[in-house]
Parts: C-alpha cells; structure tokens; sequence
C-alpha cells in the first residue's frame, strides 16, 4: 500500500472536477461528521472534525444511525402522498425503492444522505444553516468510487483503511462546508 | 392540489391522538397512521441522541424527493406534524396556529381527558378554517 500513497500527484488527474459553487464559501469549517455505510450496515468509513458531545461508544453510535437512516427510509415510503400503492411498513426497501429523504434538520444539526444504486449510503452531518448538499455528496461518492471501487487492493465491504481515499475524502470533507 | 397533505398530533408518548388527511393518494388505515405516528416519535427521539453538539429537540424538517415533513414539539411534549408539498412556506406558522387551536378548543374542553384521541367539534371546524384560509393566502402570494 506503500507505492499507493505516493502518487498523489498523478491520482490527482483522476479526480471530477468539483461542482461549481461548493468551495465557493471559503474553508470555513461545517462539518461535524461523515459515515458511509454498506448495504449489509458495516461502517467503511467514520470521520468527525468538530464533535462536543458523544453519548455512546462508537460502534453503537454506528449501529444506531443506521438504524435511524434505515427506519426513515421505510417512513417515508410509507407516509409518500403521492403514491398509491405503498406497500407494507417495516418491509426492506431496496435501493431506490419507494420515496427517499435526502435531509432533516434539528436545531443542532443538519443530516445530508444519499443512498447510492449499490446500496452505499453517505451521511454528512453539517450545521443547520448550511444549504443544500446532495451535490457536494455525489462528489464525495465520486472520490469513493475513484479510490476505494477502482483500488485491486481493497477488499468489498471492509472498512476503508486505504491513505490516498481518506485523505481525499475528509480533505474535502473538512475544507468545503 | 393541497399544500398541506396530512396533519397528525402525537401526544408525548408517541400515541396518535390526531390525523387528518387532506387528500393524500392513496388510502391510508388506522392501524398504519398509528405506527407511522410511534415511528415519528422514536425517529424524533433517536436524532436528539445523534446529535453533535448540546441541546438538540428533534427534527423539525425532514426533506424528501415527493414531500416536505414539518415538526412542531411544544413544551409538553405534544408532537404536530404536517406533511405538505416540497418549499411549502410558512408551515411553522400553521403548525404554530394549530397548536394555539389545540390548546383553545381541546385543552380547554373540560370533557377533553388529556392523552387521549381528540374528538372536539370545534377543534375540527376552526382547524378546518385554519387550512383553507393557508390555502387561500398560499394562492395569492
């Protein structure tokens, strides 16, 4: 993994072009964490920069925003007032299935998701007054797919350990909101 | 077409005490509006635990690709919730306005015992009101 950290300047060329506007707001620093998940619920990768309170250890911390998220997913399926038919509550959605949510805000905190077609979900929990960050988290995914998907050294459904994909990721993470 | 598209109340703990549908697609039984409702309740309590920093209550707006989900919590832990149409504006105000119409007709009812289903005529008619006058005022803005 070695050889893998040390190109960085010519991985870099991989890279999408950032969407327009997300950097715009200067390096100021909104983000308070970052998970992304698998289908199966294993965290790949957890990240915070600013986190004053924690009321539980991490891996149950883990367990419970997937809970949350996978809870939500069903709820809004259910409660969708534009659909007829909106099967049964509590059944497993698939990956697109029924109505999605792609935020909720509290007063403390905004939560950004985004579920992907392979079941990838991507969290992003910012400050309240941040706008809209579903195409800051289709980059984030983009820079997942470039050096976690397309890494031979990476193996499925494990978490992220790999330097050059974190560091991009949370470098990102940590500099545009 | 409806701004709002349902109105639920949940008392504080989690039972649906109120549920009002104002033509939603697609029929909705009771025995579903109570779960959503319970799930609500657990949902909001679960965001108040993920919550980075002090001092969170809950959700008050929940985004999705077909609608908006706006939560009102008052000091007692009475729940209002209004689905409604994706940047429907000033729905914290109706949720404000319902509140205020809970706490004249039903609280104030002395045959109204407390946490349990609402069945104040009044409530219905001035809650009624309330919804198409936001109609109203949502068609001339």
């Amino acid at each position: 993994m070695q050889f893998f950290g040390g190109s960085a300047t010519t991985e870099a060329s991989l890279l999408p072009a950032a969407p327009p506007g997300t950097g715009a707001g200067g390096p100021g620093n909104n983000a308070h964490m970052l998970y992304i998940f698998n289908r199966a619920g294993v965290c790949l990768l957890y990240r915070e920069w600013n986190r004053p309170l924690r009321t539980l250890n991490q891996q149950q911390d883990h367990k419970l925003m997937f809970g949350l998220l996978f809870s939500l997913r069903s709820f809004t399926a259910k409660i969708d007032p534009t659909v007829v038919e909106k099967g049964n509550l509590g059944v497993p959605l698939l990956p697109g299935q029924g109505c999605s949510f792609y935020s909720f805000k509290t007063n403390t905190y905004q939560l950004n998701f985004m579920e992907t077609p392979s079941g990838i979900k991507l969290i992003l929990i910012t400050h309240p007054k941040t706008g809209d960050q579903r195409e800051p988290l289709k980059y984030i995914y983009n820079l997942y797919v470039e050096y976690v998907v397309k890494n031979p050294l990476y193996v499925p459904g494990t978490p992220i350990q790999l330097i050059l994909p974190v560091y991009h990721i949370t470098s990102y993470s940590s500099s545009n909101f | 077409m409806a701004a709002i598209y349902s109105l639920f109340i949940i008392n504080k703990s989690g039972g649906l005490i109120y549920y009002k549908d104002y033509g939603s697609a697609g029929r909705m039984d009771t025995n579903d509006s109570l779960r959503l409702a319970s799930l609500w309740h657990s949902m909001h309590a679960i965001s108040q635990q993920l919550s980075p920093t002090v001092g969170c209550t809950g959700i008050d707006l929940l985004r999705a690709d077909t609608f908006d989900l706006h939560c009102f919590q008052s000091l007692t832990g009475t729940k209002f919730f209004a689905i409604c149409e994706p940047g429907a504006p000033y729905m914290e105000l109706l949720l404000k306005g319902i509140y205020e119409l809970y706490t004249d007709y039903v609280l104030k009812n002395p045959f109204y015992e407390m946490e349990m289903p609402i069945r104040c005529e009044l409530f219905e008619l001035n809650l009624s009101q309330a919804v198409q006058k936001d109609r109203v005022a949502l068609l001339a803005r």
